[in-house]
């Protein structure tokens, strides 16, 4: 039943003489919603790097669905099933949202240079296709009716749900959101993460989050990994992590006197 | 071999000149990130204020240490002012603005200058006073050394050292080091950050007017579109060493003038110019940070 | 197809308009305004959607115009209504060549950082155009004499003149480039290109090859470049490598610029604009005595990217704000 989809081994990052993550190693089963959690500074958003091809590991593997990816470049890694959202959003600003959505599915759209000049059937039928599969993803985070609205000029929150709206737009099996609730209030978390809940029934996903609030993670990952200093100091259920001496020690620090 | 010491000699200095204009790209993209393609023409500029400066205070045929002092000055203060003046009517409204929109105002500042000198100063070549005597200052048969290429060597490596002492030792120095690191920590640092930027071209122009002033010395015909051809190579020796490296500007430098030497000695003249493309999409395709450039890890 | 058909035919009937009504240089004019359009639409598909910067677009023209030149003088008889059929396919051939010379400059130099593409399109265009200088055969330095060109076509008494032969010939590739770009743009290719203008990073991890979309764009534009150094070089009949220096380069810059980046009916505008400034400025040229014309689009081009930094319409089309403007005013 539990079939790893994503293994990362030993993994290590250097920038200079900075090792931002060093020698990790995690995997996330099929179908499992895990949280990756750690101080500021931890390494968080490098591992996500790492795993989707945007930086190349300094030494390590990354190994989706059998297949080693380290070494291929992000757009071969999405193209595989993993996708991302970014902590400090990075939309098509001057695109409409549902430009922004249609761009993440266009290698599915499977028609030549030449086929959009001449109107083929092929095309009209690929492209209102593509139109169709995009209205429906935005419906589910309520973004339809702002769908030509330019989208740098969204509010903030909705912004953060479009880079959702987009990643799953790529057709993933496996979705990495980075802090995908920063700068929302409560109520507008909550109503996030049954929307995460939901898009994760719906597309059969696997879901790996990153977060700095630990009580948000706790309620609803199943397995979590704590990173400090890019090292992994715990990992297990959010009870066993809860409770770790380790992980309260990094998130309040040691009282040394 | 004789021949060859020869060719050395030579190609190291047209390399240190190279280096000086190459300087001034790298410093500006090491901090800004432009590639400032008006450099070329405020280069041609300095050539131009050492030449009127000369004119207007008879220096034309007096040879000798004080007029090479007198119009490395009028050359460096033309090219420092005009720099400034570029940076801040031209660049600085853009800071914020795409790439894309400061480099076609750098194409847009070169054509100005370019064009604005052809009327003001008219198009034909005009004859640069003579700076020094050209002399042989020591002869081994075979290899001379000559007066003029003693010079450059000697007035470059002057400069490379205040230059050097100006970014380690200084404390605006510092503050351009921090600049090209990180511009808006250093903002929060305290440091003036336009302040550092303007300073910058000034340094980068006043090296550009220098070696306005020694091409002037050595080859001595000056004219409007003097600084395309110099400025395409100073670039590429910039890009050659690392662009936004200091001694990677002076390494590509030299390397692109005892490269040129040598294919013209050796080869054929007509590959001359061909040679900094050339050289350039070399090192595009290869080793695309340069020889001592850092490869960047873009933030995400 | 059936809307770029009738929008050529509706701009022929112009056509026959200017025949009767227009002054042969004036018809000159128009013909080096269409060969203007399509060098700033196709240059508009790198610079302006797709946000990378190129600074040799007239050394592909000169491929174009010069493969075609030259594969022109090895057919004797081109003349009259033969033309019609001949130039397109030359134009075809011509564009073909750019293009392949756009991948060969392309494909290294769009791995790399944005600046780098204009610093080696314009070496490209520098070596072009040296190239050419040194090759006898299409005449090097002196320039390239007797290229067959479209002349009057006599029907028994009634003759279809030159211009409107090479007008139409122009206007075909005019309407052609406009419709394949204005597709292209809008289909999932196009978003690609849009995508990688707006953000690299961003394209790459939503699944764009963002290498192969620029070379793309890149290769399209260069395809077009080359069909107006075609056009080019059949309605002048002789080429010179000086027409396709660094400054012809910067006309098409400036045209995508001033129409605004990623707005091809601003290009269109801006085209009709830059080719007539010359003539616009002659009276200030004789005034003052000497050529100010550069000047003049130098500060153009730096005021313009201080006080509108996206041109004339920015990324809109014309029509847009056209309608955008009716609708604030009713």
């Amino acid at each position: 039943m539990s079939e790893k989809l994503l293994e990362a081994r030993t993994l290590t990052m250097q920038f200079g003489g900075l090792k931002a993550v060093n020698e990790l190693d995690f995997f996330v089963n099929r179908g499992e919603l895990m949280g990756l959690i750690g101080p500021n500074g931890a390494g968080k958003t490098t591992v996500f790097n790492m795993l989707t091809g945007v930086y190349q590991p300094t030494t390590g593997e990354v190994v989706f669905e059998g297949n080693p990816i380290r070494g291929l470049k992000p757009y071969q890694i999405a193209r595989q099933g993993l996708t991302r959202t970014f902590q400090n959003i990075r939309l098509f600003r001057d695109l409409s949202v549902i430009e922004n959505v249609l761009v993440a599915g266009s290698h599915l759209a499977r028609y030549g240079l030449m086929a959009p000049v001449f109107e083929t059937k092929n095309f009209r039928q690929l492209e209102s296709e593509q139109y169709e599969r995009a209205r429906h993803l935005l419906d589910i985070f309520g973004l339809e009716g702002k769908k030509d609205w330019s989208s740098g000029t969204l509010p903030y929150g909705e912004q953060r749900k479009l880079e959702i709206v987009r990643a799953l737009a790529t057709g993933p099996k496996m979705i990495c959101l980075d802090e995908p609730a920063a700068g929302m209030n409560h109520k507008e978390t909550h109503n996030l993460m049954e929307l995460i809940a939901k898009i994760r029934q719906e597309f059969s996903l696997t879901v790996l989050l990153i977060e700095h609030d630990m009580k948000l993670v706790m309620g609803i990952c199943e397995r979590i990994v704590v990173l400090d200093h890019g090292v992994k100091i715990e990992q297990g259920t959010p009870q066993v992590v809860q409770s770790s001496p380790k992980v309260i020690e990094a998130y309040l620090g040691v009282d040394e006197a | 071999m004789q021949d060859f010491v020869q060719h050395l000699i030579n190609g190291t200095s047209l390399g240190s000149i190279y280096a000086l204009i190459a300087l001034g790209y790298t410093m500006v993209y090491g901090i800004l990130q432009l590639i400032n393609f008006a450099h070329s023409d405020v280069y041609m500029m300095g050539a131009f204020s050492a030449y009127y400066l000369a004119m207007f205070m008879g220096l034309q045929n007096s040879p000798g240490v004080a007029t090479l002092a007198s119009l490395l000055a009028a050359a460096m203060i033309g090219c420092s002012l005009l720099g400034l003046a570029i940076e801040r009517f031209a660049y600085r409204p853009l800071r914020k603005a795409p790439k894309l929109n400061i480099l076609i105002t750098a194409i847009g500042v070169s054509l100005l200058l370019q064009y604005s000198a052809q009327i003001i100063f008219g198009a034909d070549p005009k004859v640069f006073p003579k700076v020094l005597e050209d002399s042989v200052l020591i002869d081994f048969g075979a290899v001379q050394l000559k007066s003029l290429d003693v010079a450059v060597l000697i007035v470059t490596v002057i400069m490379m050292l205040a230059l050097n002492f100006l970014i380690f030792k200084t404390k605006i120095g510092k503050a351009m080091r921090a600049v090209s690191q990180n511009m808006t920590v250093a903002s929060m640092m305290g440091v003036n950050v336009d302040r550092v930027i303007s300073f910058t071209f000034v340094v980068g122009s006043s090296l550009a007017g220098v070696g306005a002033v020694l091409v002037g010395m050595k080859y001595p015909k000056i004219d409007p579109l003097m600084g395309t051809f110099i400025g395409i190579k100073g670039f590429v020796a910039a890009v050659l060493g690392g662009i936004g490296s200091l001694p990677g500007a002076v390494l590509g430098g030299l390397l692109m003038g005892l490269s040129e030497e040598m294919v013209v000695a050796y080869l054929s003249s007509t590959y001359r110019d061909a040679l900094a493309f050339g050289l350039l999409i070399i090192i595009l395709i290869f080793r695309p940070s340069g020889l001592l450039g850092k490869k960047g890890v873009e933030k995400v | 197809m059936r809307v770029p058909m009738l929008t050529f035919l509706g701009l022929m009937i112009l056509g026959v308009i200017a025949e009767f009504t227009l002054d042969s240089f004036v018809q000159l004019m128009l013909i080096y305004v269409l060969i203007n359009m399509i060098l700033g639409m196709s240059l508009n598909l790198v610079n302006g959607f797709t946000g990378q910067f190129s600074l040799g677009h007239a050394g592909f023209m000169a491929v174009g115009a010069y493969v075609s030149a030259y594969l022109s003088t090895l057919f004797p008889d081109l003349t009259g209504g033969m033309g019609l059929v001949t130039f397109p396919v030359l134009a075809l051939l011509g564009g073909l060549a750019a293009a392949f010379a756009g991948y060969l400059v392309g494909l290294p130099s769009l791995r790399l950082r944005g600046d780098y593409l204009a610093i080696v399109t314009l070496g490209f265009g520098e070596i072009i155009r040296v190239t050419l200088l040194n090759m006898p055969a299409v005449g090097g330095a002196r320039g390239f004499y007797g290229i067959p060109g479209p002349t009057d076509w006599d029907l028994g008494g009634f003759v279809i003149s030159k211009f409107l032969i090479g007008y139409a010939q122009a206007m075909f590739w005019v309407v052609a480039c406009f419709f394949v770009i204005w597709r292209v743009v809008r289909s999932a290719h196009g978003r690609a290109f849009l995508s990688v203008r707006e953000d690299e990073i961003a394209a790459e991890a939503m699944g764009v090859d963002t290498t192969k979309a620029k070379v793309r764009a890149f290769v399209l534009s260069s395809f077009f470049a080359g069909i107006a150094g075609s056009i080019f070089a059949h309605y002048a009949n002789y080429l010179n490598p000086a027409s396709f220096g660094f400054n012809r380069s910067i006309d098409a810059v400036i045209i995508v610029v001033l129409g605004g980046m990623g707005s091809l009916t601003g290009s269109l505008v801006a085209a009709v604009f830059v080719t007539l400034m010359p003539e616009l400025l002659r009276p200030l040229q004789e005034l003052v005595g000497v050529d100010v014309r550069m000047v003049v689009y130098s500060l153009c081009l730096i005021l313009l990217m201080i006080l509108r930094p996206k041109g004339l319409f920015g990324s809109k089309e014309v029509f847009e704000l056209v309608r955008k403007y009716v609708r604030k005013t009713s």
